[in-house]
């Protein structure tokens, strides 16, 4: 029907593109700005890994919620957070995502279903099982079949809160999807040392769940496999386990040598897994969208970029008057 | 006026009524409903000591029956409460919250602040405290401070079932999250309690008994052991006023100030460990508010720095009483004829 060999309209692709070249773009230059000292805090950067946060949050409406990790800038660019109030946020700014009381750990916003990211590995799984809980109760009086989905990485897939969460939203048969980002690193630790079953789908099994594993670097291959797990998920077929094995082009923050890669580890990651490479090739190889387009995009979004820096930095600092408001609705 | 029942049907009616006002108000814990997937009865528990019976049979699959996973279903609680609805999760005993703290003090406290204001967590999270049972040292603890100290979370602990409902009506409403503590020893307390619904708000301590020699500040079972006290100070001419916290956080250190202003005198009297505890804590906020009106030293009245014990000789060594308040109380009066 569409004319080329992709499953997606030429639009789905375009902002797919899009939403992958913006992430990479923000973290690309985060890395250059904490280099140089602008940005206080933690940060880690979700480089490498696009195509898992853009083919799985396409399926996805403002009222489906996510729970991200620490890692969540990706996840909530793909979801629709306004970048420019990321970018504030990181700096720690009014105006930011959370008015600088967040930081890169936490940026959140709830009407475009972004439950946060989380300093706290694991901890969105049972979030997600009741954000889930309550689209099932909403679905039940009419409302639409909203999904969840818990994001966690290769490390904290082993967090009790995660395995826990894995058997209730299959107990409850909750409309929550747990996505695995296996970057092959928990922190610095090897996925291999610290995860003792060979297969997430396998360890899905156990606890009575489906599980899928797909090239985490394929942006057609994540969406393929989260469209069919969503949909299944929004017509009551309950939860499933979404393994996106990935590369991550940094280290686990900012500011880590990395000495425990491999010789040469970082460069083939660059070359031979970077998931906006491959979907460039795929697209132009077929003819359906011209080198020019992407080139024109990608300009787009360098200025969105220098623009939401520009912005971060000009915005005012929070007061003193800020410091003790937001604790309590009412105290 | 108002019938007798006891501190669990009083839960027991609030939820209920609750349930019934608001659609967006479920129950989730171990057994609320109990005898999931069996064969034999449903609602064969409704709860470990039977203080959610018979809601399931009113309110059906709004009581949620969990696995034995806290840290999921309490987290879940939490979740489904920043998407619109209004989740009441019993932790069965408060010595749980080890396995699933980090929903509660890293997540829901955290929610409000951490995200600019633009988030928040109308959850309840009732608990069993205290004391008494022969339970040990797992099951028994009164564990207010932990929640108290943590910013984002509001604590409530009462001590009479006209209090636990209309604080519990209050929690279910309350647009933070709530940390509802009931003292296991006080379920079968009966008490005054009107059928219709109330809300009795937060930060309002309650004087339960005037007077004018001495402030004793409890809260939760403390309360009845101050009164017990205060009875048996009254006939030998001491008037103890007894102020009953209600809340922990907020917690209404005005009407402590006002009090002490008066007597000139505090004994603080809490059932938690006595380091960084309740009565610490107002201790504290006394002598730096109201160092002048004070006539004598403040006096804590607490179990010992150790774990609850089983051996029911040595608990009840183990949980304040009556003779020990009063003692507090003759100790700060020291030889002075009241004051």
């Amino acid at each position: 029907m569409s004319g080329h060999p992709f499953p997606q309209s030429k639009e789905q692709l375009l902002h797919a593109y899009r939403t992958m070249r913006t992430i990479r773009e923000f973290e690309e230059r985060l890395h250059v700005d904490f280099g140089r000292g602008d940005i206080p805090g933690f940060v880690h950067l979700y480089a490498g890994e696009e195509a898992a946060a853009a083919g799985i949050m396409m399926h996805l409406t403002d009222s489906d919620r996510i729970a991200s990790t620490h890692r969540g800038h990706g996840h909530c660019i793909a979801k629709g957070v306004d970048v420019v109030a990321m970018m504030k946020e990181i700096y720690g700014r009014r105006g930011g995502s959370c008015e600088g009381k967040g930081g890169s750990m936490h940026i959140a916003d709830l009407d475009k279903g972004m439950m946060g990211a989380n300093g706290i590995l694991g901890a969105g799984a049972p979030l997600v099982c009741g954000a889930a809980l309550a689209a099932k109760f909403r679905a039940k009086s009419g409302g639409p079949s909203d999904v969840a989905i818990s994001f966690v990485g290769d490390g904290a897939s082993n967090q009790g809160t995660f395995l826990e969460s894995l058997n209730l939203a299959a107990v409850w048969n909750l409309p929550a999807i747990f996505v695995v980002e296996n970057n092959g690193y928990a922190e610095s630790t090897s996925r291999d040392y610290g995860v003792a079953v060979d297969s997430y789908v396998d360890r899905a099994a156990g606890f009575g769940l489906p599980g899928v594993t797909v090239d985490g670097t394929d942006f057609f291959a994540v969406h393929e496999a989260a469209g069919e797990i969503i949909s299944r998920a929004r017509k009551g077929g309950g939860p499933a386990l979404l393994e996106c094995k990935m590369v991550r082009f940094y280290g686990h923050f900012e500011g880590d040598a990395q000495t425990y890669r491999g010789p040469g580890e970082l460069d083939r990651i660059r070359a031979d897994h970077d998931c906006l490479k491959k979907f460039s090739a795929a697209v132009t190889g077929a003819g359906v969208i011209m080198p020019a387009e992407l080139q024109a995009i990608d300009l787009e979004v360098l200025r969105l970029i220098e623009r939401a820096v520009g912005e971060a930095k000009a915005a005012p600092q929070p007061s003193a008057k800020d410091l003790t408001t937001d604790v309590y609705v009412s105290y | 006026m108002a019938r007798k029942i006891s501190m669990k049907q009083a839960i027991n009616e609030a939820l209920d009524q609750e349930m019934v006002r608001d659609p967006t108000v479920v129950l989730m814990g171990e057994d609320i409903v109990g005898g999931a997937g069996g064969d034999g009865e449903r609602d064969a528990w409704g709860g470990v000591l039977g203080v959610t019976k018979g809601l399931y049979a009113k309110h059906g699959d709004r009581l949620l029956d969990t696995p034995l996973s806290e840290s999921a279903y309490v987290g879940a609680a939490i979740g489904a409460a920043t998407c619109g609805m209004r989740p009441v999760a019993e932790l069965m005993f408060v010595d749980f919250m080890g396995v699933c703290f980090d929903q509660i003090f890293n997540q829901a406290a955290k929610f409000k602040y951490m995200f600019g204001g633009r988030a928040q967590t109308p959850v309840v999270i009732r608990t069993m405290v205290g004391a008494g049972f022969r339970a040990a040292a797992q099951h028994s603890q009164m564990l207010t401070p932990l929640f108290t100290h943590i910013p984002g979370l509001k604590v409530v602990c009462p001590s009479t079932p006209y209090d636990t409902k209309g604080l519990l009506i209050q929690s279910i409403r309350d647009n933070d999250p709530v940390i509802f503590c009931e003292h296991k020893n006080l379920y079968g307390f009966e008490g005054e309690v009107p059928e219709a619904s109330y809300a009795i708000p937060f930060g309002e301590a309650n004087i339960v008994r005037e007077g004018k020699h001495v402030s004793i500040v409890a809260y939760g079972l403390m309360v009845h052991r101050a009164l017990d006290a205060a009875a048996a100070l009254a006939r030998e001419g001491v008037e103890a006023e007894v102020i009953d916290l209600r809340t922990l956080s907020p917690l209404d250190i005005d009407t402590v100030l006002e009090s002490v202003a008066k007597t000139g005198r505090l004994v603080c009297v809490d059932e938690a460990s006595p380091r960084c505890s309740i009565a610490a804590d107002v201790s504290a906020q006394v002598a730096q508010r109201a160092f002048a009106a004070l006539e004598g030293p403040i006096e804590m009245v607490t179990p010992p720095h150790v774990p609850v014990p089983f051996s029911p000789a040595l608990e009840d060594l183990y949980i304040p009483s009556a003779a020990q308040v009063a003692a507090a109380v003759k100790r700060t009066m020291g030889g002075s004829k009241h004051g």
